[in-house]
């Protein structure tokens, strides 16, 4: 029997049982924009990112199961403009300043604004007040970039097995906040091994004394746009029970 | 009893059940005054879960402070009808005269006083709650005595008892509201509908209805009474109350629930509080009968905070339920059908009302919405089937099941079976409860409520719909004008755009922040409408609303951020006028305003002449 396909922009997708869509796109190596999606996580649906039509009606990707026959549009004019909004939302709601950032050229928030043509940021800063938090002797967490994506904390509960991140508080207030009366990573179990320390999609959890040891302009997006990179989005074998979908 | 102890105590009365978070929280709150650092590691190693997200809960709700608020937390409800009621001269004044900044706790930590979302009192504000009591009707008067007492530190028992009377209002009641049916009548004929079930032993652990499945037929004929009502939901999005609950009862799991979701937040509407006030059996007895046919064995009434001091009085009806045998062991005597309900508390978040957010929370975590599918009818508290209905469905459900799908159906329209209950208020001589049959137009509501010179009617809250008087010849009704029942109403001397811009606030106050357009968008929408009100505004920032309803309509999680954009893109269609006399005439204006910009520096180099002034287009 042949394998079941939906139709994304006009092109076939094969897809696996279980698969949403967004896996199934990326599998065939048409990468859909994405920031809280991360191949070896459940999904999340929580930056919008991933947004879709699908069969008429808007949905996220990663949280829509693939279904034989279903119309997808993706690159269209009017989703393309959406998302557009979405980043700028995301670089107004915090502090990024991409030249003196030590994750330019590694960021994915920086990547897809390129990708898909942020010009500017649009909407008024918002200029948070968010402090560093260097205590930790391995790692520096700069709150200002954060965009909620909740990586850190899914890494660390359900493959660290240490809850280092959690969110507190509520809409625009809300924020990261770690494991510790103190509010200090360095008073967490944090290691810089942890899976938490490196699914970061943009600056927030940054490894001290290496900074800028690759030069900026010869990094992973500096060199090839995200798209490029579809391969390494592709889905992976879960590496940890919360992947299959369980509720944590 | 010291702090930790105390805490102890608490969790283990809670048996160290983390899902039972909120109220141990809350309980430990009102013991301890706030939720310190080392309470919360306190309270998460006793209840056995990861410090940072008991935090995380704690810092989500508005009701649980993780910084010390006071030993009196006064809270004036500011929604727009509070306001035309004068709440924020009141608030100012009580301000003064405890020399507090809105806002910030007083010096001596003795008081903290500010806003919060409508507190269900619309009918008779401008209202208060102090330390989580609703006070309604606050006047100059009050202000003044309240600030006294506060002030000599007078415990709360001792306050005037006449101030904490809350009034029901009720103007005209039908069906609901004039029921007198003896407890227990609705689940008797619940019961009567199948023949006695084979006698056979039901393991406690399992749903009644697994164990006597082949003999009941009575869930099944109750459950064809409910969809032969046409029963639909009343808590706004009107889903079939009927194919709900034949969802959840088809669903596999390893137990059912049932949830009544009291937690009435929509800016606008009380007629829950008035149910649960004068009905409470009504809608227990509803909760039962929905139990009977999914086969759960217990159910939550998720209680809105602001209407805390209704916590004692529901808990008395449920004793004497089950003293009477409606609730506990075989009910009624009927062999394995048991069930019981708890009420459970919320704590000042608006998106709780949302039933995969009210889960989220019923379980002690952040009241989030969840991703669907799957839906709460096969997944839903703890993962397993349940039902979420609105308080008033439940008290419908109740009727229905005591007198018949085919008597209900009798009243209301044909699309839309039996009564509504409006909570009325803004503009009218006569605020409160009135429940008509389903069709009724909103001209005769508008007569019966005495209101005059209306301009305008926000029906079912800030995410419902704002009409105006070519459209007062329509229905409230799901074919017309579906509605969770609140319906305020604005005459001629009111500005739309301060209406308008109270419901963005409050959307932006309100939204979980869980996904990218809601938690900027709704802070955007009212950057927007702060910029318009200072008098900044352009036709730009117009367009920019419709942008962002696109947005926010395609994109938005769940729907708090869909229909945010409600009320501005409703008036703009149809009060135009409202925004465009704040409009300046040109195209681009900047965003603040330049010469204040300036002030700091004025201040610092101690200059106040021409020369350090920009001029600027006055």
């Amino acid at each position: 029997m042949s394998e079941p396909t939906f139709t994304l922009d006009g092109q076939e997708i094969p897809f696996a049982p279980g698969q949403s869509v967004m896996q199934a796109a990326l599998d065939a190596g048409v990468f859909i924009p994405h920031l809280c999606y991360h191949p070896e996580f459940r999904p999340h649906g929580s930056c919008k990112l991933c947004t879709v039509k699908i069969n008429g009606r808007p949905a996220t990707s990663c949280t829509t199961p693939a279904a034989a026959g279903l119309d997808v549009e993706s690159n269209t004019q009017e989703i393309l403009d959406k998302r557009r909004a979405l980043l700028q939302m995301l670089l107004v709601e915090g502090n990024h300043f991409c030249p003196s950032c030590e994750k330019s050229g590694h960021c994915k928030l920086q990547a897809l604004g390129y990708e898909l043509g942020v010009m500017s940021p649009h909407f008024n800063q918002f200029y948070p007040d968010r402090p560093v938090d260097a205590s930790h002797p391995d790692v520096l967490l700069d709150f200002n970039r954060c965009i909620l994506c909740e990586l850190c904390i899914r890494a660390s509960a359900e493959v660290d097995g240490k809850n280092v991140f959690a969110l507190s508080g509520r809409g625009i207030t809300k924020h990261l906040i770690v494991n510790a009366e103190s509010g200090k990573l360095a008073d967490t179990n944090f290691a810089l091994t942890d899976k938490a320390a490196q699914v970061c999609p943009v600056g927030v959890i940054l490894p001290k004394k290496i900074g800028f040891k690759t030069p900026i302009g010869q990094r992973r997006f500096d060199v090839e746009s995200i798209s490029a990179h579809v391969d390494e989005f592709k889905p992976v074998a879960p590496t940890n029970k919360a992947a299959q979908g369980e509720r944590s | 009893m010291n702090d930790t102890a105390s805490i102890e105590t608490i969790v283990r009365s809670h048996g160290k059940d983390g899902t039972r978070l909120m109220q141990i929280l809350r309980e430990t709150q009102d013991v301890l005054g706030w939720l310190s650092p080392t309470t919360i590691t306190t309270i998460a190693k006793a209840i056995d879960w990861p410090r940072a997200k008991v935090e995380g809960t704690a810092g989500f709700y508005s009701f649980f402070h993780t910084q010390p608020l006071g030993k009196y937390r006064v809270l004036w409800s500011d929604n727009i009808t509070d306001r035309m009621l004068g709440n924020l001269d009141l608030m100012q004044s009580m301000c003064q005269k405890l020399w507090l900044e809105t806002g910030r706790v007083s010096e001596d930590g003795l008081v903290s006083v500010d806003t919060t979302s409508c507190t269900g009192m619309c009918d008779q504000g401008p209202a208060v709650l102090v330390n989580y009591r609703a006070i309604p009707h606050m006047t100059p008067e009050r202000v003044e005595q309240m600030v006294e007492l506060i002030r000599n530190q007078a415990p709360l028992a001792d306050w005037p008892k006449e101030w904490f009377q809350v009034e029901d209002n009720i103007r005209r009641a039908d069906i609901l509201l004039l029921n007198t049916m003896t407890p227990g009548d609705a689940l008797r004929a619940s019961l009567a509908r199948g023949a006695e079930p084979a006698m056979e032993t039901a393991s406690n652990e399992r749903s009644f209805r697994e164990a006597v499945h082949a003999g009941d037929t009575g869930p099944g004929a109750t459950l064809d009474e409910i969809k032969r009502a046409g029963l639909r939901g009343r808590g706004g999005a009107g889903f079939t109350t009927g194919l709900k609950w034949e969802a959840c009862r088809n669903a596999p799991g390893q137990t059912h629930y049932v949830i009544c979701n009291a937690d009435e937040g929509e800016p606008g509407t009380f007629k829950d509080r008035v149910l649960l006030t004068r009905q409470p059996d009504l809608v227990f007895e509803g909760m039962t009968v929905a139990a009977y046919v999914i086969g759960a064995s217990k159910g939550y009434v998720y209680l809105r905070g602001e209407y805390r001091y209704l916590l004692e009085p529901l808990n008395a009806v449920l004793a004497q339920r089950r003293a009477a045998g409606l609730l506990g062991k075989n009910i009624l005597g009927r062999a394995s059908f048991d069930f019981d309900i708890e009420v459970h508390l919320g704590a000042g978040a608006y998106i709780c009302g949302e039933e995969s957010a009210l889960i989220e929370s019923l379980e002690g975590k952040r009241g989030v919405p969840r991703n669907r599918p799957p839906y709460p009818v096969t997944h839903g508290f703890l993962n397993q089937p349940t039902v979420v209905n609105n308080v008033e469905t439940f008290a419908a459900a109740a009727l229905i099941a005591a007198k018949g799908g085919d008597w209900y159906k009798s009243f209301g329209t044909a699309k839309s079976a039996g009564t509504k209950i409006l909570s009325i208020s803004g503009d009218c001589e006569r605020p409160g409860i009135y429940e008509y049959p389903f069709g009724v137009s909103v001209a005769q509501v508008l007569e019966e409520c005495g209101a005059k010179n209306t301009q305008a009617i926000q029906i079912s809250g800030p995410s419902g719909i704002c009409i105006g008087p070519d459209e007062f010849g329509r229905c409230i009704a799901f074919e017309d004008i579906p509605t969770a029942g609140a319906f305020m109403i604005f005459d001629i001397r009111r500005d739309i755009f301060d209406v308008v811009r109270n419901f963005v606030h409050f959307f932006a106050h309100e939204s979980c922040g869980f996904c990218t357009p809601c938690r900027v968008g709704t802070t955007l929408l009212k950057n927007l409408m702060d910029k318009i009100a200072e008098g900044h505004g352009t036709q730009y920032d117009l367009n920019e609303i419709f942008q962002l309803n696109r947005l926010l309509q395609t994109a938005a999680h769940c729907g708090l951020g869909h229909t945010a954009c409600n009320p501005l893109v409703h008036t703009l269609e149809k009060f135009r006028p409202a925004y465009e006399r704040r409009l300046k005439s040109f195209e681009f204006e900047p965003a603040f305003d330049l010469d204040a910009a300036l002030s700091q520096a004025r201040q610092m180099t101690g200059r106040d002449d021409a020369g350090a002034h920009l001029e600027t287009a006055q």
